[in-house]
Formats: C-alpha cells, sequence, structure tokens
C-alpha cells in the first residue's frame, strides 16, 4: 500500500467519521438543551429522531405517489416538517408528562422508556415494521470526487451542511437571543426566574419542544445515510447520553467536541477491529475518562 | 423514624411468611412442573427486584445496569455446565474435542485460559459471588469516591450494560455470540433437566430467594440500612455528619451486585442456557420496573411485582403481542405518575385498613412510609447536580 493510498484510507475513514459525527451530535444538541439545560433524562430521544426519519418517508411517498415531479424539491420541505412535527410531539409530551416529572429526574428517566417502548410499537403497529427508506432526489446521490482516489458522497456533503446551520443556529440562540437567557436563566434558578417575570412554564415546554425538534432534524438527516426502523433512534441512545455528559452537561461547545471525537475514534478503530470491539473500545475509554473526571471535557462555571 | 423502621419490620415479617407460602406451598400444588419451571425463572428476575429495592428504593441509587451482574452470575453458571456437558467424548465429532461447540464453530483449537478455571465447581461458585462484587467495587469506587450519583450513575451503569452486552456478542468465540451459552445438561453428572431436578431447583431457588429478602430486610434494619435511607434524603447532611458516604453506597452496590448474580446463577441452571439478551441494557430497565410496580421501597413488593409483570408479559405477548409494549409502556408512565410506592403503596392505603376492619372491627389507616418517598423526590431534584 503507497503511502497516496493510505492517505486517501484515512481520509474517506474519516468522512464516514463524520457521517456518524453529524448524526451524533445533531441528536446531542437536542439532549444538550433537554438533559444539560432542563435536567430531563428523555430516554425517548431517540424516537423523536424516529419521528423526523418517519417524517420525511412519508413525504417521500407522497411526492412518489401523488405528484411524482416534485422528486427533487420535495426534500427541503420534507425537513423543515420534520423538526415541526417532532417538535408539536415533544410539546405534548411535556404537557402531559415531563411537566409533572420535573422534580424527580430518576423517574423521568423510566416514564420515557415506557414512552419510548409505546412510540416504538406505535412505529411497528402503524407504519412498517421493517426498516424503510425515503426515495433520496437526484442531487442527494452520488458522489464528489475531488482527487481520483477520494470519494466523498454528497448526502454526506448535506448532511454536514445541515449540521452546521442547526448548530449555529442552536448556539446562536442558546448564548445571543433573549430567549436563550430565559432558558438558562429559568434552568439556574427557577424561583428567582419567576420573580422577575419570565413564565418558566412556557420556557419550560417550548425549551422541551424545542430540543425534540433539533432530534427530529437529525432524523431527517439519518434518512439520507441509512433507512428507518422501528428501533432506530434507540440504538443512538446511549452513545448521545454519553456524547452529552462527556462534553460537559451544560456546554455547547464541549458536546461538539465530543461527538466529534466519539464518532472519530470509533470509526476509526472500525478500520483496524471489528465495529463491536470499536465501539466496546471507544466506551470503555469515555467511562474511564469520565470516571477520572467526572465533570465531563469542558465545563461550565457556575455559581448555584 | 426509629418506630417507623420497626413498624415496618413487623409488617413485613407478616409479609415474608406468605410470600413464602405462595412460592413454597401454594405455587408447586397449584401448577404443573411446565409452569413451575416458567414461575421459577421468573424469581430469579425478583433478586434483581429485591437488589434494586436495596439499592434504588432505599439507597436513592438507580443502576441501570443490573442486567451486567445477572448476567455475569449467569454466565459464570454456564461457562461450569457448558465445559461438563463439552467433555471430549460427547463432543468427538469436533475438529478439536473436549472444547464447547460454539468454540469449535469458530475455529478455536484450545481452551482460553480464562474458561480453564470453571472445570471446578467450588470456583465457579465463588466466581459467582465474588466476581460481580468485584466489578460493583471497582465501578462504586471510581464513581461514589468522585461523587458521581443520580442521574449520571444511572447513564453510565446503562454504558456499562451496553459495552458487556456488546462485548458478549462481539466475541463469539469466546462467549458464544448473539446465541449465547446453550444446550447445558448436567451438573456433576446430575440431569438438570429431568422433571425431578426441576422441582429441586424450583425450591433451592425460592428458599434463595427468601433468604435474599430476609437478608435485605435485616440489612435495611440496622444501622447502615438507616445510612442509607439518610443519604437517600440528604447525602451533604450524612457526609456533614462525618461518614464517608462513598463507602456506604459501594458497600450497597456491592451487596446488589452478589443478589443479582446469584439470581442470574440461579437463572441458568432452571432455564438451561444463558444469552446476551439478559445483560443490555433492556432488560435492565425492564428489572427496574418490576421493583417500581411492586413498590420501590418494599422487598416483599419487589418480588410480588417481578411476578405480576411477567404474568402479564407472559399473556398479553402469547395473546395479544402486538398490545404487549403498549401496555408495558403505559406501565412504566402509569407507576411513576400515578403510584410511585407501587403494589406495596397501594396495599398499604386499601389493603391494610381493609384488613384491619376485617379482623378486630377497629379501622386504624395508618400513617406509612409514604410520606419519606415524597420527601425523597422533593430532595432529589434539589441534589441533582450535587
Amino acid at each position: 500500500m503507497s503511502l497516496n493510498e493510505i492517505g486517501s484510507m484515512v481520509a474517506m475513514q474519516g468522512f464516514s467519521g463524520l457521517s456518524l459525527f453529524t448524526v451524533l451530535l445533531l441528536m446531542a444538541l437536542g439532549l444538550a438543551i433537554i438533559f444539560g439545560q432542563m435536567g430531563v433524562i428523555n430516554m425517548a430521544h431517540g424516537e423523536f429522531m424516529a419521528i423526523g426519519a418517519y417524517v420525511v418517508y412519508l413525504f417521500s411517498q407522497l411526492t412518489q405517489n401523488y405528484a411524482p415531479g416534485l422528486r427533487e424539491v420535495y426534500f427541503v420541505p420534507a425537513v423543515v416538517a420534520a423538526f415541526f412535527v417532532a417538535a408539536a410531539v415533544g410539546y405534548v409530551v411535556e404537557v402531559l408528562l415531563i411537566r409533572r416529572l420535573y422534580k424527580r429526574p430518576l423517574d423521568t428517566l423510566l416514564a420515557t422508556w415506557g414512552l419510548s417502548l409505546a412510540m416504538q410499537q406505535f412505529f411497528r403497529s402503524f407504519i412498517n415494521p421493517k426498516e424503510v427508506s425515503a426515495e433520496l432526489p437526484e442531487w442527494l446521490l452520488g458522489a464528489f470526487n475531488p482527487t481520483p482516489s477520494i470519494q466523498v458522497p454528497r448526502n454526506g456533503i448535506f448532511v454536514m451542511g445541515l449540521t452546521i446551520l442547526v448548530t449555529i443556529g442552536v448556539y446562536t440562540l442558546m448564548l445571543k437571543s433573549r430567549w436563550g437567557v430565559r432558558i438558562r436563566a429559568t434552568t439556574q434558578n427557577r424561583v428567582m426566574s419567576s420573580a422577575v417575570g419570565i413564565n418558566t412554564d412556557r420556557v419550560d415546554r417550548f425549551t422541551f419542544a424545542l430540543g425534540c425538534g433539533i432530534a427530529g432534524l437529525a432524523g431527517a438527516a439519518f434518512t439520507t445515510i441509512g433507512s428507518t426502523g422501528p428501533t432506530s433512534g434507540s440504538l443512538y441512545i446511549v452513545d448521545t447520553f454519553l456524547v452529552v455528559v462527556f462534553g460537559g452537561a451544560a456546554n455547547l461547545i464541549g458536546t461538539i467536541a465530543s461527538a466529534f471525537s466519539i464518532a472519530q475514534a470509533q470509526s476509526l478503530l472500525e478500520f483496524f477491529l471489528t465495529s463491536a470491539m470499536a465501539k466496546v473500545l471507544t466506551l470503555l475509554t469515555i467511562i474511564i475518562i469520565l470516571m477520572i473526571r467526572p465533570q465531563g471535557l469542558f465545563t461550565t462555571k457556575v455559581r448555584t | 423514624m426509629n418506630l417507623l423502621t420497626k413498624k415496618l419490620s413487623k409488617t413485613d415479617l407478616i409479609g415474608v411468611v406468605v410470600l413464602s407460602a405462595i412460592i413454597l406451598v401454594l405455587f408447586p400444588t397449584v401448577f404443573s412442573i411446565f409452569r413451575l419451571n416458567l414461575i421459577g425463572k421468573y424469581l430469579t428476575y425478583a433478586f434483581v427486584g429485591v437488589s434494586l429495592v436495596l439499592l434504588w428504593g432505599n439507597g436513592g441509587i438507580l443502576s441501570l445496569g443490573q442486567g451486567v451482574f445477572f448476567g455475569l452470575g449467569g454466565y459464570c453458571m454456564a461457562m461450569f455446565l457448558k465445559l461438563e456437558a463439552s467433555d471430549p467424548i460427547a463432543t468427538k465429532i469436533q475438529t478439536t474435542p473436549g472444547i464447547p461447540d460454539f468454540m469449535d464453530w469458530n475455529q478455536i483449537t484450545k481452551l482460553p485460559l480464562f474458561w480453564l478455571p470453571f472445570k471446578s465447581l467450588t470456583f465457579t461458585i465463588l466466581a459467582i459471588l465474588l466476581v460481580p462484587a468485584f466489578f460493583a467495587f471497582i465501578i462504586g469506587v471510581a464513581m461514589f469516591k468522585r461523587r458521581v450519583g443520580g442521574v449520571y450513575f444511572a447513564i453510565i451503569t446503562q454504558a456499562v450494560a451496553l459495552i458487556l452486552s456488546v462485548l458478549i456478542v462481539g466475541q463469539q468465540g469466546l462467549t458464544g455470540g448473539i446465541n449465547g451459552i446453550t444446550d447445558l445438561k448436567t451438573m456433576h453428572g446430575w440431569d438438570i433437566r429431568s422433571d425431578s431436578a426441576k422441582y429441586i431447583l424450583y425450591y433451592a431457588n425460592g428458599v434463595l430467594l427468601i433468604g435474599c429478602v430476609v437478608f435485605t430486610r435485616w440489612v435495611l434494619s440496622t444501622k447502615f440500612g438507616m445510612l442509607l435511607l439518610a443519604l437517600r434524603e440528604k447525602e451533604d447532611r450524612v457526609r456533614f455528619s462525618g461518614y464517608d458516604v462513598a463507602n456506604f453506597k459501594t458497600l450497597a452496590f456491592c451487596m446488589s451486585a452478589v443478589m443479582c448474580a446469584i439470581g442470574g446463577a440461579m437463572f441458568t441452571l432452571q432455564v438451561g442456557f444463558m444469552s446476551p439478551s439478559f445483560v443490555g441494557i433492556t432488560p435492565s430497565i425492564e428489572m427496574v420496573i418490576y421493583t417500581a410496580v411492586g413498590g420501590r421501597m418494599s422487598v416483599v413488593g419487589a418480588v410480588f411485582g417481578t411476578l405480576l409483570v411477567n404474568f402479564a408479559k407472559t399473556f398479553f405477548s402469547e395473546q395479544y403481542p402486538d398490545l404487549w409494549l403498549f401496555l408495558m409502556g403505559g406501565t412504566f408512565i402509569g407507576v411513576v405518575m400515578l403510584f410511585p410506592d407501587g403494589l406495596a403503596g397501594l396495599f398499604e392505603r386499601f389493603g391494610k385498613p381493609f384488613l384491619a376492619r376485617m379482623t378486630s372491627g377497629k379501622a386504624s389507616p395508618k400513617k406509612n412510609d409514604e410520606p419519606t418517598v415524597a420527601v425523597a423526590a422533593a430532595l432529589e431534584s434539589g441534589g441533582k447536580h450535587g
């Protein structure tokens, strides 16, 4: 193997790491808001991702059956719809379930786990028990060749772009907007926030919905990479929690850095070992690092 | 507070007697050996349920990795039985006779080193008890000494469960992979698949379980149990009173791990195989719901909760397989939102006054441990980042 070939191999393996990175990061951004900011352990986060993926699938089925001419353009509104449908479901879940459990984080974990079981069965019974995949538009297929030996898939570039957009959006929203200030104020001191006139219940509802909506976007991105099944979301849930904890729960930069390092470590190890062993080694390393540094990679200094 | 514990242990004594009567007398007389074996399997999960009453209900430490310990115990037992089942004569058609069949299929020609000691039953029994305790000790010291608790502990134990199940599935040649270790036949020449053996194993399992119930009840009535309850309520105050909180938590975690492992070993003996599907995240969390349904504070309740959920699971997954997961999900949500004290709480509220009225005529609705649960829940949120 020549040096050039090894270089291309590393680049392509690195790129496959990037697509894992984007899914993990999109999932983790939603969870960083819900878990990192609000302290709610949402075990059904993966199922919100599946909702997003199924919305895109539904749009693709509808265009295929009723408006084949729109095949090239349906994807963009589908992504937007994925966000809003997942956010709407999240809003309802917050009102019915999460709202009553803010004081009992471990119980939220059990309740949302139950919710995730029910949602998986819902997908199985009412959508399709098998894996489905959306019909992708032409412009997302194929690959882009910067050099003859390196191939970069176009869907990867699209997902990457989407991830960057969402990340910038979340960053601006959380750190630069008035709404972000309200969210952070509410999580830091609920009583004081409501005393200065913030409607904390409303902030909670919208924050939770926002986190779920971002999970929906992760699902939409996921359809361009793989097929969606009833349990697709649950495959990522533990990794996502580890990404958030590893990055330092309430820290966006930390979340990005930890999603990147976990995804890259895993896909580079996969090149040398079986994928099971790569996963074991990656998770084990994270746990050992967390044992040494429980607060995660980056911490936000907060006086409580 | 002290009065409350005394009161509890008295009512629990009656509970233990009723439980023993049901497990050791009622079930064996009513059910055929096939059904009894199935109940025996459920009762092995009850070990985990009881361990979670100690750890989660009273200690406030939610471990989502109890399947790890159940699995370790089960795998230790399975390794011993598998080695006995694959003696050179029985496996002479293999390329390498004398090693377990799945190793032969995976082109392994020599028994791996860590399998060798499992030829001895004494070592196996010690391993069933000590290996999980050792793992729990390592995890416990690493986590609790650094004051990782609550939600973070739950997430990390969950990751440990994922790691172990992926590892077992990935190392097919060493562990039997996704199929697990199957075709277990005899233990020191004693056929564990015969009906008489199934009866004996059922009783042994029942006695061990009741032993664990009594042991846990006793532990909770000691000063150590009191401290566990105290650190669930307000960990910092216990620490400021001069106790090393981490040591107590680690001890509770180790005790619960050993109980799970006994359950796992009994599972292997009664069911005749062990597979990674009892190690991962799903079984670990499912076992938490058994405890929640039974009542997280009640040792006896955990056993009834386990039985109830599993009866329901068997019934619904045979009759209405589509409905089962909805029902299971609903149970999780319903128990948490409406009955945080589970069956035991319902019994405290409705059953006991009723019984009192029936026996003596003077109804006296007693204050039970419910308030402490509510208080704990309220306090838990206060210390979530602590």
